[in-house]
């Protein structure tokens, strides 16, 4: 088991002596191996980290590098500005493609990419001021100062020390808020939306980090061939670059370099053998290459780079810094106004009603149970609250302030938060990153700090509140966990941290007290009184009378969608309408 | 562009399109009932059309030898998985899997299919092509039936690099231009009407008509459909979800076929053409949302409209435009759904 950072040091190491022990020939494919590593790990960061995907990586390349190619050569411009105007460009598009995308189902995305690259193929391929389907070639060199990086060692370094750049750049954006944010729509958006994540725009930026790291990847190929054409920018190459992604290991930048090299070896390797078992060229890679990828997908989803980490690579517990200031909390608000108050509210489903005219209300320092039937309505009341369904009648006001209509991120922001009743955790991340989801809208540093690790004494301060809050809930020992490794009654308090970690000043609980052992329903009951003096209101969704009952202050009924008693615990038990809901009626 | 002219294009526009609508069928098709975007579907078309070529050439055509092979795969996995329960569901397996191949293969050795008439010849390619699409579910999809609508994609294009290369190696990078089906033209005002158009059009519409009643008149439609509405509310009702994919395939490399054999004629087709008429059947589904089939259709038949007239205007950027066309088309749909992000499964 190695020390991560001694991995990466070697690593390093590794790359640096690599010219001056192989033969130019080795130099050559390492070259092309760092090349499709940065146009892969912009794939690991959309469909391994953001659960999104492109076959457009080629064609993106694609832009940088013809972008590159007629500026250099038409206008003498320097290629380090075209290395910008290219990424620029790259973009530009990028955003328009993303916005016509991402507000559909996932799979769109990846439709529109292979539809594009066919059309930019083409497009490259008959646009005669760029060569047609031969190219053009006289590109000037990359110079540094007065050093012309034309040879092909020369020309390593600068690739390799771009992909090292970005693979630090990457491994930064993942441990921070908006890489959390971006890991989250992996989960599903129901997670990220409840957590304040503008999922739109994590999708957008998750697709342009992608873009973009292609674009330069292009603007490198251009300069190290002198000469580009529009084969190595097809959909071919782009589905290539994804099979790399999924064989080396989506999830994981390292999984990027290692099905870069994997793959190109492997082709190296193919393109010797293949030739003599059937005698022509090319035909049996496709073939071999498809079917291996059909059996990763089946048998081993994650790719290679898991594998390896559990067998060599020791994982580091996150150190929190106790040092750090705390974070602001939210203003506690007037104590006698109710805090929500449901008025009316319906929703329909087609010619179903779900819901019909429920009104509740909160206030602060209370534990409100709605209780009910199986198919009552419960859950539906909930999601209407929380934003995740939109009301069809009726008036949710919060704090104030009309709820209705808004969706999760908004309603997140103000002070609602939530778990759910099918546990919704990301168990590829640890507890600790987990909750620290939930404090995604205390702070507001972006893509750019964050990836600089400029942002470390912000990020310190929710690492520790996360921390906080994980050990209240009683998980202080599990920190460090992967979140998909607990118990499910643990993952339920689990849940319960991450909405905490939100300063919330309405809690919704659906079901919190599923799959919990008696000692853990102690701990959650006590934990939940402890809230409630803080001030803090709780909307509890359950079916465990006990637990209920020796909890919550009062009580809301529901049967077959509408509200059939409301009062204290005591009162709602000899209701009549409520005993017949649950045992039927004695008649 | 004068009318005489507008009138050729349009009429070109049509019957291209009808080959498009085939395919977007079999893809909203394949989608509603398992989910997985066909994208091998256009390769079929190409498998169509060279099948029919080396029957023509009076030779035994490589695909069987696809099926003999995924025939032996299919078999060897269901009695290794325990796919049976008694003896004699091991003799149906084998039978059907092992069996039927052989022996058309054996069919194909000896019988010279040069001579017969060409509905017989594309009988027979149906004979050896459609049942490749069950094996390819059982072998390919199956297995990862329960993943997210993205691994099925990657997994389907995975599969089509796999059939495109074989195809390769097998057919060779020539292309082939069947014989006119039927050679009689007549002329209908300035234009001439092909026998072959008509072929076109009359069998698009029959299949869809077909695709109409049985979905909506036959029970095992029904079921398919059932499947498509909800795969865990199907089983309950004693649908065997699995055995939907398999149909849906079949049904769809069916159709794929139908196009492949409709559209060799008419152009000349190489063993990787078929990825980008399958690709344009995927645009107009995409218009259709993948879920509606006469959007679909009419999506594909706009887009053979489109094509012609972009193929008469700027020929070398005909790709260009059709492709760029997904863009707007997907825009509108972003733009006409106002409820973000409840579109996911």
């Amino acid at each position: 088991m190695i020390h991560p950072r001694i991995l990466v040091l070697v690593f390093v190491a590794v790359v640096g002596v690599a010219p001056f022990v192989l033969s130019p020939f080795s130099v050559t494919i390492l070259n092309y191996i760092g090349l499709y590593s940065l146009a892969t790990l912009g794939l690991v960061l959309l469909t391994g980290v953001g659960g999104l995907t492109s076959f457009g990586q080629a064609a993106f390349a694609g832009l940088g590098a013809y972008s590159t190619a007629w500026l250099t050569t038409a206008y003498g411009l320097s290629p380090w500005l075209t290395l910008v105007i290219g990424l620029l460009f790259t973009l530009g598009v990028g955003a328009i493609i993303g916005f016509a995308t991402l507000k559909l189902s996932g799979h769109y995305l990846p439709l529109a990419t292979i539809a594009w690259a066919v059309s930019l193929y083409f497009m490259f391929g008959n646009l005669q001021t760029l060569g047609g389907h031969t190219g053009m070639g006289g590109l000037p060199p990359v110079t540094i100062g007065t050093l012309a990086l034309s040879e092909n060692s020369a020309f390593y370094y600068l690739i390799w020390a771009t992909v090292i750049g970005a693979l630090w750049l990457s491994s930064n954006l993942l441990d921070s808020r908006p890489g959390r944010a971006m890991r989250a729509l992996k989960g599903g958006i129901d997670v990220a939306e409840a957590m304040g994540v503008n999922t739109q725009r994590s999708k957008l930026i998750a697709f342009l980090i992608a873009a973009g790291l292609a674009s330069v990847s292009g603007w490198l190929y251009a300069h190290m061939q002198r000469f580009v054409n529009p084969t190595p920018f097809g959909l071919q190459i782009g589905i290539e670059y994804l099979f790399m992604a999924v064989l080396g290991g989506a999830g994981h930048i390292w999984g990027a370099v290692l099905g870069a090299g994997v793959v190109t070896l492997l082709k190296q390797k193919l393109q010797d053998v293949l030739p003599h078992l059937a005698g022509s060229q090319g035909n049996l890679e496709g073939i071999a290459f498809g079917l291996i990828m059909v059996l990763v997908l089946q048998r081993a989803k994650d790719g290679l780079w898991p594998w390896i980490a559990r067998v060599a690579v020791k994982r580091q517990p996150r150190a929190i810094d106790a040092t750090a200031a705390d974070l602001l909390t939210r203003e506690k608000v007037d104590t006698r106004a109710p805090l929500l108050q449901v008025d009316g509210v319906s929703k329909r489903f087609g010619g179903l009603t779900a819901v019909r005219d429920m009104s509740l209300d909160i206030s602060r320092g209370e534990i409100l149970g709605l209780l009910g039937p199986n198919g009552a309505g419960k859950s539906t009341m909930f999601n209407l609250i929380a934003g995740s369904l939109g009301i069809s009648g009726g008036t949710v006001t919060f704090n104030g302030e009309r709820i209705d209509g808004l969706r999760p991120p908004a309603i997140a922001r103000r002070g609602i938060s939530r778990t759910f009743q099918h546990v919704r955790l990301l168990p590829d991340m640890t507890v600790l990153d987990n909750v620290a989801l939930g404090t995604h809208l205390r702070a507001s540093h972006g893509v750019l700090l964050s990836a600089l690790r400029a942002e470390r004494k912000r990020e310190e301060m929710l690492m520790k509140e996360a921390a906080r809050q994980i050990a209240r809930v009683g998980l202080g020992a599990h920190i460090n966990d992967l979140a998909g490794s607990l118990s499910l009654g643990q993952q339920r308090i689990l849940e319960i941290a991450r909405a905490l970690a939100a300063d919330p000043l309405l809690l919704l609980l659906d079901e919190p007290a599923a799959g919990l052992r008696l000692k853990e329903k102690e701990a959650l009951s006590d934990l939940l009184k402890s809230l409630r003096s803080e001030g803090l209101a709780i909307l509890l969704v359950e079916h465990d009378m006990d637990f209920v009952m020796n909890l919550v202050d009062r009580l809301v009924v529901m049967s077959f969608g509408e509200k059939i008693a409301e009062g204290t615990p005591a009162e709602v038990q000899q209701n009549e309408r409520v005993i017949e809901a649950y045992l039927g009626s004695v008649a | 562009m004068n009318f005489d002219i507008a009138l050729m294009l349009a009429q070109d526009g049509i019957v291209n399109g009808a080959i498009y609508a085939l395919l977007a069928l079999s893809t909203v098709l394949v989608f509603q009932i398992t989910r997985v975007i066909f994208i091998p579907s256009g390769t079929f078309v190409a498998f169509a059309a060279l099948t029919l070529a080396a029957l023509q050439a009076g030779k035994c055509p490589a695909t069987v030898w696809l099926l003999v092979g995924g025939g032996l795969a299919v078999a060897a996995l269901d009695i290794h998985q325990r796919q049976w329960r008694t003896r004699g569901d091991v003799g149906a397996i084998l039978l059907w899997n092992v069996g039927y191949p052989l022996a058309l293969a054996a069919l194909l050795q000896v019988v010279k299919a040069d001579d017969w008439p060409v509905l017989a010849q594309g009988a027979l390619c149906c004979l050896i092509l459609v049942p490749l699409g069950p094996v390819m579910y059982r072998l390919v999809y199956a297995p990862v039936a329960a993943a997210s609508v993205l691994v099925l994609l990657i997994v389907s294009i995975a599969v089509d690099v796999a059939l495109v290369s074989f195809g390769l190696l097998v057919f060779g990078s020539d292309g082939m231009r069947a014989p006119s089906m039927i050679d009689t033209d007549f002329a209908l005002g300035p234009l001439t009407i092909t026998g072959q158009s008509l072929v076109i059009l009359g069998t698009s519409a029959a299949l869809i008509a077909g695709l109409y009643v049985f979905f909506e008149h036959t029970l095992e439609g029904k079921a398919l459909r059932a499947t498509a509405v909800n795969r865990v509310g199907a089983r309950l009702m004693g649908i065997a979800t699995g055995k939907s994919g398999k149909r849906a395939f079949a049904l769809a490399v069916f159709i794929a076929v139908c196009a492949g054999l409709l559209a060799a004629p008419t152009t000349t087709i190489y063993y990787d053409t078929g990825f980008l008429i399958g690709l344009r059947g995927l645009v107009g589904a995409i218009f259709g949302g993948l879920a509606s089939y006469p959007l679909a259709a009419l999506g594909a038949i706009l887009l053979g409209l489109i094509e012609s007239v972009s193929a008469f205007e700027a020929s070398s950027f005909k790709e260009v435009i059709v492709f760029s066309l997904l863009i707007p088309v997907l825009l509108a749909r972003t733009l006409l759904t106002d409820d973000p992000g409840h579109e996911e499964e």
